[in-house]
């Protein structure tokens, strides 16, 4: 990985160069998971960006004070703690929602993505930084989110953010609320961002060639 | 095959069985018309376009998708074509068309060419479709019409020409297919008509003697390995004979499961998918056996009536497998054990 200069570069390539779903492929079991709807993929989205950002600014900020032998765990025990934050807040907003993502929350705790990030990036770098990378991944992370359960909704059920989309009539794809259908909006997506990328790099290569 | 009058030069092997793609290929489709010819005449019109919709959408989709990444196109080989065939005769004569298409661009986009095309599609890519469309839309692939209604040359189900992406509306009459009726009612359904296709069912499924004759005609011409059919329907048979001695009333006989639902359909045409079956022939009578268990399995403990095509789609990922754990001796040499063998692979 190459080092960018400023906070901006820190914040962008969260967005399409390192995306954390589609190109590092980090945090696949909420990006399946809960992902069968708008609504579910954005919470979580949400939630996890959040995390991402607080545990961040802390490991930064805590970096001198974490023994290297024990890092992975006082990461996981500030990464727990503003998801449990997350948790109640979301169970005080609305309790159907914590419903319909159940155990998925709480495994926010788990996510590489987050690890990843603290463990790569954070405890290395200045909190400014750390920031500015935690909120472009966060905002990578939902977008991705966003993009697979915005087509499975679509397709599954006919409605995005629980409004009807079509008229009477509409013949539902049982098979994209369904876990499998996760793996398939997945894998299209994948496709298209890798069809984009490799024809990104030919253009590239080809500037290079005839400069 | 023709020969070249001039002088080759070329290194062995110099003797051809004259065996290519396209020419057991072809073979495969004239084994197939007698079968397509029976759906047209059992479910009329509506198989008719159900066949022709699933082929060209087989075919369109290749052809597209190597035009795409400009590859020479390979439709002309006729495997898609034996494909979308396949794909088709194993729908529900009344399926919306727009269905139809739907799974065979995803039966042959992502289960074929994705994996690489032909010889590299580690599963049947008509079963793939069709067990999409069999996930996508449950209610729409279990609706069974009627064989021989008297308007089915002249009239077409309300459903066959539904909008796209619009929920089918049935009018016609609806009928269960003999595995549904055997499932839910416990009744049976006699042999002569199971065997002659005489019930509901899938558009090319219900006819048993028209697809073992295109099976023996293909066995007899070497372009179908007849270990696999073979030892499918002996475990059915053999399997079924054994429940159905300890509890008859429970469970089905054994020429019922033989004759009844896709299982001839399966184990002649789809299971011998040379791509995506053993090589060797012991990996051949293993990969039969487990999808003869499977299928018995599937139909008598399972939630649904019928499980050849997702028998079939195990089978096939577990068909490397084999071919791993049974490894041919290469000519001239002893079998070797350890690390060695993993080299061979392939040579076979």
């Amino acid at each position: 990985m190459s080092t960018p200069t400023t906070h901006t570069d820190e914040f962008i390539k969260g967005l399409w160069r390192d995306n954390p779903v589609f190109i590092q492929v980090l945090g696949m079991c909420p990006a399946l998971a809960v992902s069968n709807t708008a609504m579910n993929a954005l919470t979580m989205g949400l939630a996890t960006s959040f995390v991402l950002l607080m545990s961040g600014l802390s490991v930064s900020a805590l970096a001198r004070f974490i023994p290297r032998e024990a890092r992975i765990v006082c990461y996981i025990c500030i990464i727990a703690s503003f998801v449990t934050t997350v948790d109640y807040a979301i169970m005080a907003i609305s309790l159907e929602l914590h419903k319909s993502l159940g155990a998925f929350i709480s495994l926010i705790v788990v996510n590489c993505l987050i690890l990843g990030r603290s463990e790569a990036f954070a405890s290395k770098n200045s909190m400014g930084r750390a920031a500015a990378d935690a909120l472009g991944m966060g905002v990578g992370f939902t977008a991705a989110l966003l993009s697979i359960g915005m087509v499975r909704e679509i397709l599954g059920a006919g409605t995005l953010f629980n409004v009807e989309l079509f008229p009477e009539g509409y013949q539902t794809w049982t098979v994209m609320v369904l876990p499998s259908g996760g793996f398939f909006a997945m894998a299209v997506w994948l496709l298209v961002v890798n069809a984009i990328k490799q024809r990104q790099e030919t253009a590239a290569r080809l500037k290079e060639e005839a400069s | 095959m023709k020969l070249s009058r001039t002088l080759q030069i070329a290194s062995s092997p110099h003797v051809s069985s004259g065996a290519s793609v396209d020419h057991i290929m072809y073979h495969v489709v004239l084994a197939l018309l007698p079968v397509v010819g029976f759906a047209v005449y059992a479910f009329g019109l509506a198989a008719a376009l159900v066949i022709f919709t699933a082929t060209a959408s087989c075919v369109a989709t290749e052809h597209f998708l190597n035009r795409l990444n400009r590859r020479e196109t390979p439709v002309s080989d006729w495997s898609v074509t034996i494909t979308g065939i396949l794909y088709g005769l194993t729908l529900p004569p009344a399926l919306p068309l727009w269905m139809v298409v739907i799974g065979g661009v995803f039966g042959v986009g992502i289960g074929k060419y994705l994996f690489g095309g032909l010889a590299y599609n580690a599963f049947n890519p008509a079963l793939v479709g069709r067990a999409f469309l069999q996930a996508a839309f449950p209610q729409a692939m279990t609706h069974w019409s009627e064989a021989f209604s008297p308007g089915r040359f002249t009239d077409l189900p309300s459903s066959t020409l539904t909008i796209p992406m619009a929920e089918p509306v049935y009018d016609a009459v609806t009928s269960a297919t003999p595995l549904a009726v055997m499932k839910f009612q416990n009744a049976t359904t006699g042999v002569p008509e199971l065997a002659f296709g005489l019930t509901s069912g899938s558009v090319g499924e219900t006819c048993a003697a028209l697809i073992l004759a295109g099976g023996a005609y293909l066995a007899l011409r070497n372009m179908l390995n007849w270990r696999i059919p073979v030892s499918i329907l002996a475990t059915v048979a053999g399997l079924s004979f054994l429940m159905n001695l300890i509890a008859p009333g429970e469970y089905a006989s054994p020429v019922f499961m033989l004759f009844s639902g896709g299982l001839m359909l399966g184990a002649v045409f789809m299971a011998t998918d040379m791509v995506a079956s053993p090589i060797t022939n012991a990996g051949c009578w293993l990969y039969g056996l487990l999808i003869g268990a499977l299928v018995v399995v599937i139909r008598y403990w399972g939630g649904m009536p019928e499980g050849v095509m997702y028998a079939i789609l195990l089978a096939n990922a577990v068909s490397p497998h084999i071919d791993r754990l049974i490894q041919p001796t290469v000519f001239g040499t002893r079998p070797e054990n350890g690390e060695k063998k993993d080299e061979q692979e392939g040579t076979a």
